[in-house]
Parts: structure tokens; sequence; C-alpha cells
């Protein structure tokens, strides 16, 4: 089932004036950040299909910009999250795209700093419900709506044993696994959907097990 | 995973098996999906209700939107009402005035509550404010309502869709108000079987509405579709407490709904290429406000030809 709780329906409470273009694109901003682990230095925004088409005048463009500020739909500095962005060193810049996605409203946002990159894709599915279709390459599914932690890590046997078993000393409960690589023996990614928020502990454990790159989570 | 309905079938027989309200099953699957109680359930509803109060006493006092595209609205219709000359009824008119005060609200990028969505927000609480004054219900009545209307638009979401750019205006403003009808049929003290035909009479009356933004902004004619939405809304769930029924069950509603969506033009989800964006006077508004055009002089002169 894509929505599951009825404040999917009767929600969010948010800044208008579209739940899609705005709301679900503010989720997208955040979870971004996230992801990142911290706000970028810098963003560039690709958008697709409706997005593309009218993000000016929804406030797509603030509201990507606010949830990499950390803004959640509610928050009035969404409004001026320009001004914002400006004040917090952050710079952007909007490329409207004319390739179809599989969902009209797709946005991609590659961003970065001093030490690192990241490339984070997400697709607003109505009434302010998003889901994240790729990150840095990697196709997955991940609805923002549970905690998750993302993993990167080199492809070798072990690696998905030794996290689960990291989770498992702290008793952390995985809902949802997924495993992917784009080639084997390369690069692959986990996405590990949980119970409870993780704490950053736990994340400094999980990256310091060995043939792991990179830990993200994502906070409910 | 577990959940207590997947469609309108199961939701009203349930409901009538157990002998219990739509809205309260909606509370007991909340609480069954999220772990949460009854009581944190409820709170965060009411929270909700009250941004939707404020909205429509917000909108009611006036705003523009950030384009001056569409505002005031509200405000005439309830000068309109008071001067007692309203045809349609001071109640319909009221709700209609309601729901306008909300999308009023969202186009000036104010505080609302999305219901389903934030473009057709307006007709969930621009009816409940409306028959509150007839039926006189309780906080929890209130709440209820807005469950109920929950409950029918969870089962469109996950079976055909809420989203505009997915399958146009009849998905977003037709959900909302088929939602409505359903609530108010509930709080009317109908029974189950009788808010889904509430709901299954609006939605036919919807179908095929697309969704054509001028601008590809949430205003015209989002502001007026809820509007009318919420009128629809009344008048099916008195047609529906009446004992009128669908000849076409509720759940195939929601699947015609879905198709139709899908064979839509994109030109005419959310993509401002097509419909009322694409009339010349659609095109000169996208014009004045993306490309430094004259909005005020060109609204004037449309009211002046008129």
């Amino acid at each position: 089932m894509k929505f599951t709780s009825v404040f999917d329906i009767i929600g969010p409470v948010m800044i208008g004036p579209s739940s899609s273009h705005t709301a679900g694109a503010a989720r997208i901003g955040r979870v971004a950040r996230d992801l990142f682990g911290r706000q970028p230095k810098w963003v560039k925004i690709y958008l697709y299909g409706s997005f593309a088409e009218t993000y000016r005048g929804h406030g797509t463009d603030v509201a990507l910009i606010g949830g990499l500020l950390d803004y959640d739909t509610d928050d009035e500095r969404i409004k001026t999250a320009f001004q914002e962005a400006k004040a917090a060193n952050l710079t952007f810049e909007f490329i409207p795209e004319t390739a179809n996605k599989e969902h009209p409203n797709t946005a991609r946002l590659v961003m970065g700093d001093d030490d690192n990159e990241m490339s984070v894709e997400g697709i607003s599915i109505g009434g302010g419900k998003i889901e994240i279709s790729e990150v840095n390459g990697f196709k997955l599914r991940l609805t923002g709506g549970m905690p998750a932690i993302l993993v990167v890590h080199d492809d070798r046997a072990g690696c998905i044993a030794n996290v689960a078993n990291c989770l498992a000393m702290h008793s952390v409960n995985i809902g949802h696994m997924e495993v992917s690589r784009i080639e084997r023996g390369l690069t692959a990614l986990m996405v590990i959907e949980v119970d409870q928020n993780i704490d950053k502990r736990i994340i400094d454990q999980i990256s310091y097990i060995p043939h792991i790159t990179k830990v993200s989570k994502i906070n409910n | 995973m577990d959940v207590l309905f997947h469609n309108v079938r199961d939701l009203v027989e349930r409901a009538e098996k157990e002998g219990k309200l739509i809205s309260e099953l909606m509370i007991e699957q909340e609480m069954l999906i999220s772990g949460r109680t009854r009581e944190e359930i409820f709170a965060q509803m009411d929270r909700n209700l009250v941004v939707m109060e404020e909205a429509v006493e917000r909108g009611l006092r006036g705003v523009q939107s950030v384009t001056g595209l569409t505002g005031g609205d509200a405000v005439l219709i309830q000068n309109y009402i008071a001067s007692g000359k309203s045809l349609a009824g001071d109640l319909l008119l009221d709700a209609v005035s309601k729901a306008v005060a909300t999308n009023e609200v969202n186009a000036a990028m104010g505080t609302i509550c999305a219901t389903p969505t934030a473009g057709s927000a307006g007709v969930v609480p621009g009816t409940l404010f409306a028959v509150k004054n007839k039926l006189n219900p309780t906080r929890e009545q209130m709440v209820r309502y807005l469950f109920t209307s929950g409950a029918f638009g969870f089962v469109v979401a996950n079976n055909a869709s809420i989203s505009g750019a997915e399958g146009g205006c009849q998905a977003e403003v037709g959900s909302a108000s088929a939602m409505a009808a359903a609530a108010i049929v509930e709080m009317a003290g109908g029974t189950p079987q009788q808010c889904a035909e509430g709901f299954a009479i609006t939605l036919k009356n919807m179908l095929g509405l697309v969704c054509d933004p001028v601008a590809g902004l949430v205003e015209v004619p989002c502001v007026k579709r809820n509007a009318m939405g919420a009128s629809n809304s009344l008048v099916a769930a008195d047609m529906a407490l009446a004992g009128v029924t669908s000849r076409i069950p509720c759940d195939e509603v929601i699947g015609a709904m879905y198709r139709i969506g899908q064979s839509m033009s994109p030109n005419l989800k959310e993509t401002a290429r097509g419909g009322l964006a694409a009339t010349p006077t659609g095109k000169a508004i996208t014009h004045a406000i993306f490309d430094g055009g004259d909005l005020k002089s060109l609204l004037k002169s449309r009211t002046a030809s008129n």
C-alpha cells in the first residue's frame, strides 16, 4: 500500500499552494539533506515532468531549498528560503529537463561541499507523500516515512551480515531491507528501514566495519 | 500489511456488521498501523481541525494571493449571503464561501491542512464548518468528520490516485468532494452504506475533471473548483440521506476514475499545457506573471469586457 496513515490523507499541515509540488518538494529536500548528512554548500536541482513545467508557480523551488535548510512542510520560512539560503551559504541552480521520468513529479538533487558529493532523486506521489527513487545512481524505493539507514559498501561477502549483526547488538529491528549493486564485485548499497530512530553512535560503529564506505540515515 | 479495509465494500460491510461508524474503523486502523493510542491519534486530528478553522477564518477576513490572481471572493460570497438574496440557499453558499476561503489562503502561501491535497484543501473544511451551524456537532463529532473523510480518501489513494498530475482534478477536488459527502452523511446520522452512496454520487459527477491550472498555479480554476466541489458534496449527501442510491457501486466508480485518469492526456494533468491554461487569456496571464507583463491591467480589462 502506498498510503498507510490517515494523516497521509488528512494532512500534512503545510504552507500552500500544493501538497505534491510544495510540501512534497520540501520533504524531498529535507530527506536529501538527511542523506547527505549535513547542509550542502551547493546544489543543482534537475526538475522533470510537471515539476519542470510549473515549479515557479507552485513554490517548488523555494520548498526544495527550504527542505535542504531542514525546514518542515509547515515552516513559514519556506516562503523566504532563497534569502535564508544566501545567509546559510547555500548556492543553488534549477535546471528544468524535458526527458520523461516514470513519475511526473520528479526532482534530482546533485549536491556537495568540500568533502563530498551526492545525487538523490525523489518523486512526489501525491498528498505530500514522497519516495526516494535513486541515490548515487542506485535505484531504490524509500518512503521517508520510516527511519532508515543507507550503507554504501564494497560488494564483498559478509558485509550485509556484519551490518545486520551490529544492528542486532543494539536491539534495532529491521522492518524492510533492499540490497543492490551497480556491478558485481564493485560498489553496493543497502537500504535498511528500521523501527526506531538511529543513534549517531550506531552509525559510527557501522562506518568502522571493513568495506563500508559511507553510512547515511533518515530519522523520522 | 494487515489493514481493516482495502475498499469501500470492506469498509461498509465491517461497519454495519460491527455496528460501528466509518470514522471509528479509520481510528482503529490508525491505531493498528501506527501503534499509537486513540488519544494521540485524536489529538493529532484535532490539531489539523484547528489549522482548518484558522484558515477558514483568515480567508473570510480577505486575502490576496502572491500573484494577485485570486483572493477576496470568499468575502464577496459572505456579503451576498448577508444580503438575503441567495437563490441556492444560505448553508450551501456558506460551504462554498468557506471552501473558497481556505483555497484563497492556500494560494497566498498560507498555512492549510491538505485534505487530501493542498489544491483540494477547501472542500472538506468548507462543508464541515457550514454544516456545523445546522447540525451542532460536538468537538468529537467534528474530529470524526475528518476521520470519515480520511477513510474514503485512504481507499481512493491506495486504489486510484489523489494526485492531479497522475489523475487530473477528478483525483483531487473530485476525491475531496466525495470524501466530504460521505462525512456529511455520517454527521447527519446516515448509515455507512448511505455514506458510500453519497461518496459514489459525488465522484460519478466529477469524473473526467481535468487539471488545467493557469500558469501552473493553484489558483485558476482551483479556487472555484473547490467551491463547486463543496456544493456537489452537499447535494449528493442530501440525495443519499433521502434514500437515493448509486447504480454503479462505489469501488467501481473509483476504478473508473483511475482508468479515466490514466487515459487522460498529460496536457490535462497539471502541466498547464491544456484546458483553461492554454486559452488565450490563460496564456496572457502566464506571460504577465512570468515574463514581467502587466497582470493588473489584464485582469481589469477582463472585468471591463464582462
